[in-house]
């Protein structure tokens, strides 16, 4: 039996990760808030590629996610960020509800290039719309918390950071409770075979379009936190480099452990700003051999280098990311 | 233990003292000032702009530390203090560089940060240094939204905006009788594109009433292959064909465009191509009408000060310098002139963000490329004086000239304090006061 | 009358380079089963090293037809041997995994190759614009025209004819066909498969090179011209069929038109006018217009 964190210490973990942004510098800390808003979207496709599907297209979401908030945002003056994390999420997923049932009949590649279309149509529509700033996008304000207004650039920074890092952390505890459950079991079924889990009477359709869902609902609420960190919102969110970066921090952290999500995406931000710094024309064959080197060696991501999984063959949550072809059942 | 407790505690009061020590020292003369330089060094924009303001500001603040820049910017550094730059990439997309910007001012900490280059990257980073209350010094990117769209107390540019460009172009080519009954654009779909387009329309309209304009394209910026984009011009066949393209776009347009007889077909107008004249050199059709966003380049007017700058910026570069060049100059000089007019304020010592934002607004100072000054936006926009000029090439020295050169003083091509731009042409350019 | 057939020749000259380019990409995914995102970056490599090669035929004071053929040369052999490379000493190691698997690898290699060719040429412009001269022009409805974009149309309907009936109507084409259909069943009738898949790769990726290459006298080389291309290609390859060459074609023509259209007609659609087609052929055609029969193992 797999020693398996108690959701109430994961609690108590997220507190403790949010603590510890008092004592962090500041440009660390929207850092953090980047690499947290990253993880969470990371974590909605590592939620989805456990039914085998892997979007590439999630760009579509974050950006559908972020102009939503946006735009409510400068028409109606709503800055509270809870709010904002809140009517991100809904846009994404009113989307997700809509185009999910659609592509779910998608397997594979196909998959992967549908999503991929569908984001890059967004982004095409987007650049042409003057109405939404086109190619430059547009500024967003300041936001706030329950009424409350942060003037000091560092609280300001912090209320971010704690509220990206408590949201991604609690969707962390309920992704994890998915996984263990029956549901979540079944979607590991549906990776394998889907065929056969429609003998067994489950609705294989069904089961991967609650799992867009809920990668959409993700991605939204990214999109709400990357606008509120940033303070600026343009199409590239929707372009497919956007989603491709995304795919990177999955396969990184891979489906072991969701801590393994926050710890890629945080190296990937740290890596994308030193190296801007130091090697400013390197940094893409630093990811890129970074990326062959995890496939290679790590190939159930960095989770697996802290968790221990018994016998590699169960069919458990330590499968990895992508499943192996003519893995025998 | 207890002798471990003495060693700590000695240790704890040595840092303790060396720490008052620090902050107690006072700013000398041998304190450096730290500024963030934004700039492209990858990517489309790099060789026509990104690499010509690094290497201007490389050159100036070389020249600066050295004191052997000409009068009245003799002194060393910013005041006595040397300056210490760090460069970064404006590559990447505007959510990136706001990231760049933090770091910059919260990691790195510069005391300014000046540069930037593009539209979209001005647009986004301007309300995060405003956050920060920290100063930013725009030195290049040309939309008039900047100013036009929101308040900055703590922002700046310190060159003029798209709208000197394109109602100038107008001026000049109504100065030189050109024939514009129909007009067609190509214009890179992004605010400069888009702003630009918008200007000289406008104008048109005002000094060329009833004008048509027949074919109107608006590619990606960065499309790179306009082989149906010039089908339509040359089909449209118009009087004259404008255009604000720069870089490798422009380049690639005039490469496509000047075998299928556009240029025969059509005046071509290019209000921001100074650039594109070395790389293309015989490629470049003559009698093209073109403007530098300023009077830069081989359209500069003779001063001390620009003798110092093009003679040394070419001697150390091998080509002569174009416009971002110039105007990362003027950017850097004029921060200079703000920090030593706020030093002799406070009695010599290095100025705060806000002394250094209270002498920069509303200042006036000398640039190779002509007078700056920050006229517009309650003193934080400046204007300046522009030129344009016909493309002839050389092939003795191997090299495109400008020809028919034309000034326009500040205040006949931008817009007055407290009046949108686009407003101001339609409104047929009241209180413009040309010669 | 003249307006319509501007805008098919300027689909056409569009469709030429993008089925060159998409060609190598479906052969690529019909015989090894690999989705190459790298694909754009071989058209770049092809680009680049189209320009270093005319910029040095030229500075000997050659002709610029030499030039040309050195380039076509050049590239082909170049771009082959790093095909190659790749394929042996990097992919073979994933074969039997998941697709997406070798999907997220060449996606690696991707942004690998970006950055190798930052470094080797440098952030800046590159021209090589003597080739561009060589055919002349000529005047058509009104307009004048290139005679390289124009000659460029014959040359891909050239290659495409060629990789079409060296599949279907030679030994080597029959034997390729196999290895698609049942790679098990050939390797035990004596198929040397290892070889197969390293000559189609190489072969695939020098394709998308030549295209670059014979665009490149009429662009800028510059970084960035990988991603335009592989979105581009992807949306043919999807439309037209993974894995067919009459595809390629018909994806190309289509894309090609599209484009050619939007421009003309109603420019503010011109960026996703294509995303949409593929969108739209994925969800009613998923298999491309021109579907294969594959068993579903169950």
């Amino acid at each position: 039996m797999r020693k398996e964190l108690h959701p109430l210490v994961m609690i108590v973990l997220v507190a403790a990760v949010t603590l510890f942004g008092r004592v962090l510098p500041t440009w660390t800390l929207s850092l953090a808030t980047v690499a947290a808003s990253n993880a969470l979207i990371a974590l909605g496709i590592v939620v989805l590629a456990r039914t085998g599907n892997v979007s590439f297209g999630q760009g579509l979401f974050f950006a559908a996610g972020g102009y939503g908030v946006a735009l409510i945002a400068n028409t109606w003056g709503l800055t509270d960020a809870a709010a904002q994390v809140i009517i991100g999420a809904a846009c994404g997923g009113l989307l997700g509800l809509v185009i999910g049932p659609l592509i779910a009949r998608y397997s594979g590649i196909f998959f992967g290039m549908l999503t991929l279309a569908l984001s890059m149509v967004f982004y095409g529509a987007l650049m042409k719309s003057t109405a939404l700033g086109g190619s430059d996008g547009f500024n967003v304000g300041r936001p706030s918390l329950f009424g409350m207004s942060f003037t000091d650039p560092r609280e300001a920074d912090f209320m971010l950071y704690a509220v990206s890092v408590i949201v991604t952390g609690f969707a962390g505890i309920a992704a994890t409770i998915l996984f263990r459950s029956e549901f979540g079991l079944a979607s590991l079924a549906v990776r394998e075979n889907n065929l056969r889990v429609e003998y067994l009477g489950l609705s294989a359709n069904r089961i991967i379009s609650i799992n867009f869902l809920i990668a959409a609902i993700f991605a939204g609420a990214s999109g709400a936190f990357a606008l509120m960190a940033q303070r600026h919102i343009d199409p590239q969110f929707a372009y497919w480099t956007t989603s491709g970066e995304f795919v990177f921090v999955a396969v990184l952290a891979g489906n072991q452990s969701v801590a393994a999500v926050f710890v890629a995406s945080m190296a990937l931000e740290l890596v994308r700003s030193f190296s801007n710094l130091y090697l400013p024309n390197t940094w893409q064959l630093v990811l890129g051999v970074f990326l062959l080197g995890v496939i290679l060696f790590l190939p159930r991501g960095i989770g697996s280098l802290w968790i221990r999984n018994g016998r590699r063959r169960r069919i458990s949550t330590t499968a990895p990311l992508t499943a192996e072809r003519g893995a025998t059942p | 233990m207890n002798r471990f407790r003495r060693t700590s505690r000695a240790a704890i009061i040595a840092s303790a003292a060396a720490t008052l020590l620090a902050l107690a020292a006072p700013a000398s003369a041998q304190e450096s000032f730290k500024l963030g330089i934004v700039t492209f060094l990858s990517g489309p924009a790099a060789d026509s702009f990104g690499v010509p303001a690094r290497n201007g500001a490389q050159f100036v603040i070389d020249q600066l530390n050295k004191g052997a820049a000409p009068s009245p910017f003799e002194k060393v550094g910013f005041g006595g203090m040397k300056v210490e730059p760090v460069i970064i990439d404006e590559n990447g997309g505007a959510t990136k560089q706001v990231q760049e910007l933090r770091n910059l001012y919260q990691r790195d900490n510069v005391d300014v940060v000046l540069g930037y280059i593009g539209s979209g990257d001005c647009l986004a980073v301007a309300p995060i240094a405003e956050e920060l209350k920290k100063m930013l010094v725009l030195m290049d990117c040309g939309t008039p939204r900047i100013f036009e769209e929101s308040k900055y107390n703590y922002v700046f540019r310190t060159a003029a905006h798209a709208t000197m460009d394109n109602v100038g172009l107008i001026r000049y080519m109504k100065a030189k009788n050109i024939k514009m009954t129909t007009l067609s654009a190509i214009n890179q779909d992004y605010a400069w594109g888009q702003d630009s387009r918008a200007d000289f329309v406008a104008a048109a309209e005002q000094l060329y009433p009833g004008v048509k304009l027949q074919t109107d394209l608006l590619p990606k910026f960065g499309a790179g292959q306009y082989g149906t984009e010039i089908s339509a011009l040359v089909g449209a066949g118009s009087d004259v064909v404008y255009s604000s393209l720069w870089g490798g776009d422009l380049q690639a347009f005039v490469l496509q465009s000047v075998p299928r007889g556009l240029s025969k077909r059509s005046q071509l107008v290019f209000s921001a191509a100074d650039h594109v004249l070395p790389p293309l050199g015989d490629k470049m059709p003559d009698g093209t009408i073109i403007g530098a966003r300023g009077a830069y380049g081989l359209m500069s007017q003779k001063s001390p000060l620009n003798d110092w700058f093009f003679k040394g910026y070419e001697a150390v570069n091998n080509v002569y310098p174009v416009q971002a060049s110039y105007r990362m100059t003027q950017a850097i000089l004029g921060l200079k002139a703000a920090v030593e007019k706020a030093m002799s304020k406070n009695g010599g010592k290095k100025p705060s963000t806000d002394e250094m934002v209270a002498a920069m607004t509303g200042l006036e100072w000398p640039s190779p490329g002509g007078l700056i000054q920050m006229k517009l936006a309650d003193g934080h926009q400046a204007i300046q004086p522009i030129a344009f000029s016909r493309t002839k090439y050389n092939p003795d020295l191997k090299r495109v000239d400008l020809v028919d050169i034309q000034y326009f003083a500040a205040e006949c091509v931008n817009p007055p304090p407290g009046v949108k731009a686009i407003d101001w042409i339609k409104g047929g350019m009241q209180g413009a006061k040309c010669n | 009358m003249n307006f319509f057939l501007t805008i098919v020749l300027d689909g056409l000259i569009q469709a030429s380079w993008l089925f060159i380019v998409a060609l190598g990409l479906t052969l690529v995914f019909g015989i090894l089963k690999i989705l190459n995102i790298a694909h754009g970056s071989f058209y770049a490599l092809g680009a680049y090293i189209a320009a270093s090669t005319v910029t040095m035929v030229a500075a000997r004071g050659l002709p610029p037809s030499v030039g040309f053929v050195a380039m076509l040369l050049s590239v082909a052999l170049i771009a082959a041997a790093v095909g190659l490379l790749l394929e042996r000493g990097l992919l073979k190691m994933f074969y039997g995994r998941d697709e997406v698997v070798l999907l997220l690898v060449t996606y690696a290699v991707f942004l690998i190759l970006e950055d190798l060719t930052k470094l080797i040429w440098g952030v800046n412009p590159i021209y090589a614009t003597q080739p561009y001269e060589l055919f002349g022009n000529l005047e058509f409805g009104g307009l004048y025209y290139v005679g390289y974009d124009l000659v460029l149309i014959p040359i891909s309907a050239l290659i495409g004819f060629a990789i079409w009936f060296g599949l279907n109507r030679t030994v080597i084409g029959k034997i390729v066909l196999a290895v698609i259909h049942n790679e098990e069943m050939s390797v035990s009738m004596g198929v040397r498969v290892n070889r197969v898949y390293a000559i189609a790769f190489a072969f695939g990726v020098s394709l998308a090179a030549l295209a670059g290459a014979l665009t490149a006298p009429k662009i800028s080389m510059q970084p960035g011209l990988s991603s335009d291309v592989i979105i581009l290609s992807f949306a043919i390859v999807v439309i037209g069929g993974l894995g067919s060459v009459e595809g390629a074609a018909v994806g190309a023509i289509l894309v090609g038109l599209a484009r050619a259209a939007s421009v003309h007609l109603m420019p503010q659609a011109e960026l996703f006018v294509i995303y949409l087609i593929m969108a739209a052929v994925l969800m009613f055609r998923p298999e491309g217009l021109f579907k294969r029969e594959t068993a579903r193992r169950i």
